[in-house]
C-alpha cells in the first residue's frame, strides 16, 4: 500500500523532472517578449496550503537549487497555536521539502495552517537598494533578478533582505556559473516571460499558490487582489511585497 | 563548509528561516570595522596635536600617522578575502550602484588614502625625505630619492608651504577619518531588517568606538616602541593620552547605554530575542568582554591612575593593562554587533550559531594574518620614516 505522502512525492519528482527537461537557460532573454506590457504579482492563499512540499521539490529540481536543507527559493512553514499556550510553534523542516511530520497531538492544537514563503519582488526592493555593483535588479515587469555574471558575492543583499529569502548559491552547488553569488527566487523568470506560470505554482495540488499579471483585466489574481482581503509579510518595513497573502495571520512574518 | 553549516544545523534554536543557517558576514566582516576604526582612531590622535595643538602628544604624531596608514592600507583585505567572486571586487569602483553604501565605502577609502593620509604625510615628511635622500646610500637612499618626487627645495619658505598643506589637509582630513568609520556603522546602521543593527546612532557609536581603539592602540605602540627603543617614555604625553582615552571611552559608553536604553525602552517587536541575545547567546563576548571587561574595568583603572596615586612606573603598566583590555574590548564590540546580528533570526524567533573554521577562508588564521600584516608594515614604514620627532638627528647636529 502506497500512503498518500509517498505518492505526492512521486507525483511531484515526475512533475518536477517534467519541468526540468523543459528548463531553458534562466533569464535569457525571449524573442517578442516585452517586459513593458506585464506587471507580475504572486498570491498566497494560506486556507489552501496543505504543506505538501511539492512546490519546494519542484523549485529545486527548476532552478538547479542545491538539494541541502540551508538553500531555499522557497519553502512552506508549519505555524500551529497549541490550546493553553502564548504564541506559535513554527518549523519548516528541510524547509518542507518532505512534508510535515505529525508532530502534535491533534486534539491539543487550537489552528493551525501552512505559509508557503518566497521571494517577495518587492516594489521597493532593499536587496536592490544595497546592491554594490548593482548585479541585483529589477525588471520593468515587477522582478527581482540577480546577474550571476555580475554578482561580487558580497551578501549585502542577504542581510538587507527582511523575508530571508536569499542565500549564497555554494561553491559545489550543481551550477557553475551561480557559484559563490547571491542566489533567490525569480518566479522562475524563463518560464514566466514563455507564458508558462513558474514551477511551484504550476505543481501546486490545491492551487494555493497563484501567479498572474496585473495589466491583464481577466486575471485571477488581480481579481483576488482587488476583490479580497489581501495581507503582506512584514507591512512595516515598507519594502511594498508583490506576494500577496489570503487570510494570513497577523503573527506570521 | 557544508559539514559546518551541517553541524550548525544540529545547534540552531526555535524557528529561523531556513536560509538563515548560514552567518554570511563571518570573523573577517568583524575585522574590518575594527581595522578601519583603529585608522580613523590613529587619525585622530594625530589631529589632536596637528588641530587642537595639544603640544603634550607631539611624541605620538607622526607614529600615528604612520599607524594610520598600515592599518589603512589592510583595511580593505578582510572584504575583498570574504567575498564570493574577490575577481570582481574592483567593480565597487568601477561600475558602482550609487544607492549601495558599501559602493560608497571604495570613494571614502580613496579618497581617505589618496587625498588625506598620503598628502598629510608625504608633505609632512618632506623636508626629512630630502635629507635622508642626501645622507643615505643604498637601496634606502634610492628610495628616499623616489619619495622626494623630484622637489629638494627645503629653504624655509618652502618648508613653511608645507606645514600650512599639512594643517589644511589635517582640517580636511579630521572629517574624512570620522567619515570613513561613522560610515562602515552606516552600512549595520541602515539595515533595516536586522533589528541588532538598525540604529540611526550606529554610526556614531562605531565613530567613538573607534576614537576609543584608536588611541589606545597609539598609545601601545608608543609604549611598546619606546621600550624597543631603550628610550624613556615621555611622561605628559603618555598621562595626556589616557586622558583622552578616558574621555573618550565615557562618551562611548554613554552612547552604547543610550543605544541599549532606547531598544528596552521602546519595547518594539523582536525586543524578547534581543534580551536572549544579549544575556545567553552573547553573555560572554558582550556582557563579559566587551562591556566588563573591555569598558567598565578600563574606565576604573583609567580614572584611578588619573588620581595620582600611582608613580609614573605603576601607571605605565596601568596603561599597558587597559589599553591592551580596550583593543580586546573593541573588537569583542565588533563582534557582537557583526556575528551578534546575524545569530538572531529575522524571524525573532530563533537563532543560529556561528562556527568559525581555523584554516581556510574566511578562518581564524586568514583573519589573524590579516591582523599582523599592519604590525609588520608598520614595522617596515618606521624604519624607513622613522617617526620620532626630537631630535632629528640633523637638528641635532645643528643645534650641537
Amino acid at each position: 500500500m502506497v500512503s498518500r505522502r509517498k505518492f505526492l512525492a512521486v507525483i511531484a519528482a515526475v512533475a518536477g523532472f517534467a519541468s526540468f527537461k523543459r528548463r531553458v537557460a534562466a533569464q535569457e532573454p525571449v524573442e517578442g517578449y516585452d517586459w513593458n506590457r506585464h506587471k507580475y504579482a504572486f498570491v498566497v492563499d494560506t486556507t489552501r496550503c496543505i504543506g505538501c512540499g511539492r512546490c519546494v521539490r519542484a523549485c529545486k529540481i527548476e532552478n538547479e537549487v542545491p538539494m541541502k536543507p540551508f538553500y531555499f527559493r522557497t519553502w512552506v512553514e508549519r505555524w500551529v497555536w497549541l490550546k493553553d499556550e502564548e504564541g506559535p510553534k513554527v518549523d519548516s523542516p528541510n524547509g518542507g521539502f518532505d512534508g510535515f511530520p505529525p508532530t502534535y497531538d491533534e486534539r491539543m492544537i487550537s489552528k493551525s495552517y501552512y505559509v508557503p514563503k518566497l521571494c517577495n519582488h518587492c516594489d521597493r526592493p532593499p536587496c536592490v537598494q544595497v546592491c554594490p555593483v548593482g548585479a541585483t535588479y529589477k525588471t520593468k515587469d515587477g522582478v527581482v533578478l540577480v546577474d550571476e555574471k555580475y554578482c561580487i558575492g558580497c551578501r549585502y543583499c542577504i542581510q538587507a533582505c527582511p523575508y530571508g529569502a536569499r542565500y549564497l548559491y555554494p561553491a559545489d552547488g550543481p551550477r557553475e556559473t551561480r557559484r559563490n553569488t547571491a542566489d533567490k527566487c525569480t518566479w522562475c523568470y524563463h518560464r514566466i516571460t514563455r507564458g508558462y506560470k513558474p514551477a511551484c505554482v504550476e505543481v501546486c495540488p490545491v492551487g494555493a499558490r497563484k501567479f498572474g499579471d496585473l495589466m491583464d483585466p481577466e486575471d485571477e489574481v488581480r481579481k483576488i487582489i482587488e476583490e479580497r482581503r489581501v495581507q503582506v509579510l512584514k507591512p512595516d518595513m515598507g519594502t511594498l511585497p508583490q506576494v500577496y497573502y489570503i487570510e494570513l495571520d497577523s503573527e506570521v512574518r | 563548509m557544508s559539514e559546518i553549516l551541517w553541524q550548525i544545523l544540529q545547534h540552531v534554536q526555535g524557528y529561523i528561516y531556513p536560509n538563515e543557517v548560514e552567518v554570511n558576514w563571518s570573523v573577517l566582516i568583524a575585522l574590518y570595522p575594527y581595522i578601519t576604526g583603529l585608522v580613523a582612531g590613529a587619525f585622530i590622535v594625530a589631529s589632536l596635536e596637528r588641530i587642537f595643538k595639544v603640544e603634550a602628544v607631539k611624541p605620538t604624531y607622526r607614529l600615528a600617522l604612520l599607524t594610520a596608514l598600515a592599518f589603512l592600507l589592510c583595511a580593505p583585505l578582510p572584504l575583498v578575502a570574504h567575498l564570493g567572486h574577490p575577481e570582481r571586487a574592483l567593480e565597487i569602483m568601477m561600475t558602482p550602484h550609487l544607492s549601495s553604501a558599501m559602493a560608497g565605502f571604495g570613494f571614502v577609502y580613496a579618497w581617505y588614502l589618496m587625498a588625506v593620509l598620503l598628502i598629510e604625510l608625504y608633505f609632512d615628511y618632506r623636508r626629512d625625505i630630502v635629507m635622508w635622500s642626501q645622507e643615505v646610500g643604498g637601496i634606502k637612499g634610492f628610495i628616499y630619492k623616489i619619495l622626494t618626487l623630484g622637489d629638494y627645495n627645503i629653504s624655509d619658505e618652502a618648508v613653511k608651504a608645507d606645514n600650512k598643506i599639512v594643517n589644511i589637509v589635517t582640517v580636511i582630513g579630521l572629517p574624512s577619518a570620522a567619515f570613513l568609520h561613522g560610515y562602515v556603522g552606516f552600512i549595520f546602521g541602515s539595515v533595516k531588517a536586522n533589528h541588532w543593527w538598525s540604529s540611526p546612532l550606529m554610526p556614531i557609536i562605531f565613530l567613538f568606538s573607534a576614537m576609543v581603539s584608536g588611541i589606545a592602540l597609539v598609545l601601545l605602540i608608543y609604549i611598546a616602541s619606546s621600550y624597543i627603543r631603550g628610550v624613556e617614555l615621555d611622561r605628559a604625553c603618555t598621562d595626556t593620552l589616557a586622558n583622552y582615552l578616558l574621555y573618550a571611552y565615557l562618551l562611548d559608553l554613554s552612547l552604547e547605554f543610550m543605544e541599549l536604553a532606547h531598544l528596552f525602552y521602546t519595547q518594539e517587536e523582536g525586543i524578547d530575542a534581543i534580551r536572549v541575545l544579549i544575556t545567553d547567546k552573547l553573555f560572554w563576548t558582550f556582557i563579559v568582554i566587551q562591556v566588563f571587561l573591555g569598558t567598565l574595568v578600563p574606565i576604573f583603572l583609567l580614572i584611578l591612575a588619573r588620581t595620582g596615586i600611582f608613580r609614573f612606573n605603576v601607571r605605565k603598566w596601568i596603561y599597558i593593562f587597559v589599553t591592551t583590555l580596550t583593543l580586546i574590548g573593541v573588537f569583542a564590540m565588533r563582534w557582537n554587533v557583526v556575528i551578534g546580528g546575524q545569530l538572531i533570526s529575522k524571524t525573532y524567533l530563533g537563532y543560529t550559531t556561528y562556527i568559525m573554521p581555523l584554516f581556510g577562508p574566511e578562518s581564524l588564521s586568514l583573519a589573524l594574518a590579516i591582523w599582523i600584516l599592519p604590525f609588520i608594515i608598520l614595522a617596515v614604514l618606521i624604519k624607513l620614516l622613522p617617526p620620532w620627532e626630537h631630535p632629528h638627528e640633523w637638528e641635532k647636529t645643528e643645534t650641537e
